[in-house]
């Protein structure tokens, strides 16, 4: 074991959004929807992203700092360094899911919508983002058969209004026996909220800076003395 | 486990069996301590604090490599200040379970050691394990004080006025003698060592990526690996000193622990092994101990410390 990375090579680079990008790699993992690697740009950083689908290796990265910032140049033929698969991933467990995803959380959710879809399940998607041009991997999920809802906080792109908005309205419908949701913390709290107003089961996938990735480091303690990375990324609810 | 007792006594403090979480290793909150607590762990030791908040190197800072891990965490931590709320809800968790709780301090100057200490006095911790020994922070605080008998024995002196609770002093494999630098602490009012921090620093290069993995580039060597090394150095300092010791490197099973013991040492650090066992660790060590003394006809663990020795 000279190095703990796999070394893999874009094979397809998209736009995701205004800021991000889809990569597809010439890998493959045996993972979980919901599962994550540690993605390491060398001589610079290492950070945790949620596979968008492990066959091939699929990563959506929006820029928000000099690391991902970095990831945007990449392009097809370009190498890419990455341990994982790692931690836990959803259950599927859903016969009728609602999925709910915030900006970036909807990388994993277009994972499990690819499994869920294998296993015959119908499934809706309420994809948020603040903006239009935040939203990400709409096409995708439509491609993969997710009925797709759309709200931006602006209302420059389908409903205006937060995600969890549209997301409690689907609820009322009773239309769904389990929820699963990835996003920022505040929209987390927001669907374990409706998941407890409805009585409905919930997995959420939660973010968190991480180190080690493997459950030793401590550094993503979620408060209560679980680990992210490793006790989680996926939580039920 | 009948006919087994696993329980020992450091610095005047019953442990229930000899495992102590290292420095390092998930000790950054109360929930997370409580919880390795909760799992079997003897006792706990928080996150080594300094006087000031650090953000640490950043990643990758901890990888697998042959025979163990490679870390260079650089000392990420909230600050004293931020750290006596910590280890005070620690403290109260952990003493509910009968866990004492050590609290690692460290300081770029011997001076900052003793401020750091006055400020962890408010959240009376059990005892505190002086860090001399990171290996990772070299570029900013140039040698590590475990690495100069007088310079050791200095940090020790200054932390000794500080407090009157027991004093652990975390030793470096990564000097030709450990005897005279344990030494030196001790002389300075260390009661009790440890013994070893991570040896090295060492490297990691990723060959298609033509560089080395850590960002810090060099990093402390853990686990299986450095296991030998550690036995030896707690078979010379237990030979030469009268405090108890912290036998701390590559233990991984409870065999491993017995081995540490019967080199000399009264408890067992325990760290990279949570990477390959798991949060099941702790209880998973004394199971295997307990049955090895019973195999063996041992009914404590004091029976089996140090009969390596001639």
């Amino acid at each position: 074991m000279t190095s703990p990375y796999l070394q893999g090579c874009v094979r397809q680079a998209e736009a995701a959004g205004a800021r991000g990008i889809t990569l597809a790699l010439d890998l493959r993992l045996a993972a979980q929807p919901g599962q994550f690697v540690m993605l390491w740009l060398p001589r610079m950083d290492e950070k945790p992203f949620s596979l968008a689908d492990g066959d091939p290796v699929t990563l959506t990265i929006v820029s928000a700092g000099p690391c991902t910032a970095r990831l945007q140049h990449l392009r097809v033929g370009d190498p890419v360094y990455l341990r994982g698969p790692l931690g836990h991933g959803f259950s599927l467990a859903a016969e009728r899911p609602l999925l709910v995803a915030g900006g970036a959380g909807a990388a994993p959710l277009a994972f499990l919508t690819r499994r869920l879809r294998e296993a015959g399940r119908p499934v809706t998607v309420a994809l948020g983002a603040r903006t239009a041009d935040d939203l990400l991997l709409a096409e995708r999920l439509a491609g993969l058969g997710a009925r797709v809802l759309v709200s931006t906080d602006d209302g420059t792109a389908g409903t205006h209004g937060l995600v969890t908005e549209l997301a409690a309205r689907l609820l009322a419908s009773n239309a769904h026996d389990h929820v699963y949701a990835c996003g920022p913390a505040p929209m987390l709290d927001g669907v374990a909220a409706l998941c407890h107003e409805y009585g409905v089961p919930g997995e959420v996938s939660r973010e968190a800076h991480m180190r080690c990735g493997t459950g030793i480091c401590g550094s993503c303690d979620r408060g209560d003395g679980l680990l992210v990375c490793r006790d989680g990324p996926v939580f039920p609810l | 486990m009948s006919g087994v007792d696993l329980a020992v006594e450091l610095c005047g403090l019953r442990l229930r069996n000899p495992f102590v979480l290292a420095a390092g290793i998930l000790g950054t909150t109360a929930p997370l301590l409580e919880r390795v607590a909760r799992a079997g762990m003897g006792a706990v030791t928080s996150k080594s604090c300094g006087p000031t908040p650090r953000a640490g190197h950043p990643n990758p800072t901890v990888i697998p490599c042959e025979g163990g891990l490679l870390n260079a965490v650089g000392l990420a931590n909230p600050g004293a200040a931020a750290m006596v709320a910590i280890l005070r809800e620690a403290r109260t968790r952990c003493a509910a379970l009968g866990v004492p709780v050590i609290a690692s301090v460290f300081g770029e100057t011997a001076e900052a050691f003793g401020d750091v200490v006055r400020t962890l006095e408010a959240a009376a911790p059990d005892l505190y394990e002086v860090n001399i020994s990171c290996p990772n922070v070299a570029a900013e605080f140039g040698r590590p004080f475990a690495a100069d008998p007088a310079e050791a024995a200095r940090v020790t002196a200054i932390v000794r006025a500080a407090t009157r609770r027991p004093l652990i002093v975390k030793l470096s494999p990564n000097v030709s003698d450990i005897v005279a630098v344990g030494r030196a602490v001790v002389d300075a009012g260390a009661d009790a060592i440890n013994a070893i921090n991570t040896v090295g620093p060492g490297m990691a290069i990723d060959i298609r990526a033509r560089a080395p993995v850590l960002a810090n580039k060099a990093g402390g060597l853990s686990g299986p690996a450095i296991k030998p090394v550690a036995v030896r150095c707690v078979y010379e300092l237990s030979r030469a000193l009268p405090v108890p010791i912290i036998g701390t490197g590559g233990v991984s099973s409870g065999e491993d622990a017995v081995e540490m013991i019967m080199a000399g040492a009264t408890a067992v650090g325990v760290g990279s092994a949570f990477q390959y066992r798991g949060l099941d660790v702790p209880a998973a060590l004394a199971e295997e101990m307990a049955a090895f003394m019973r195999e063996q006809g041992f009914t404590g663990v004091a029976e089996m410390r140090g009969l390596a020795h001639d």
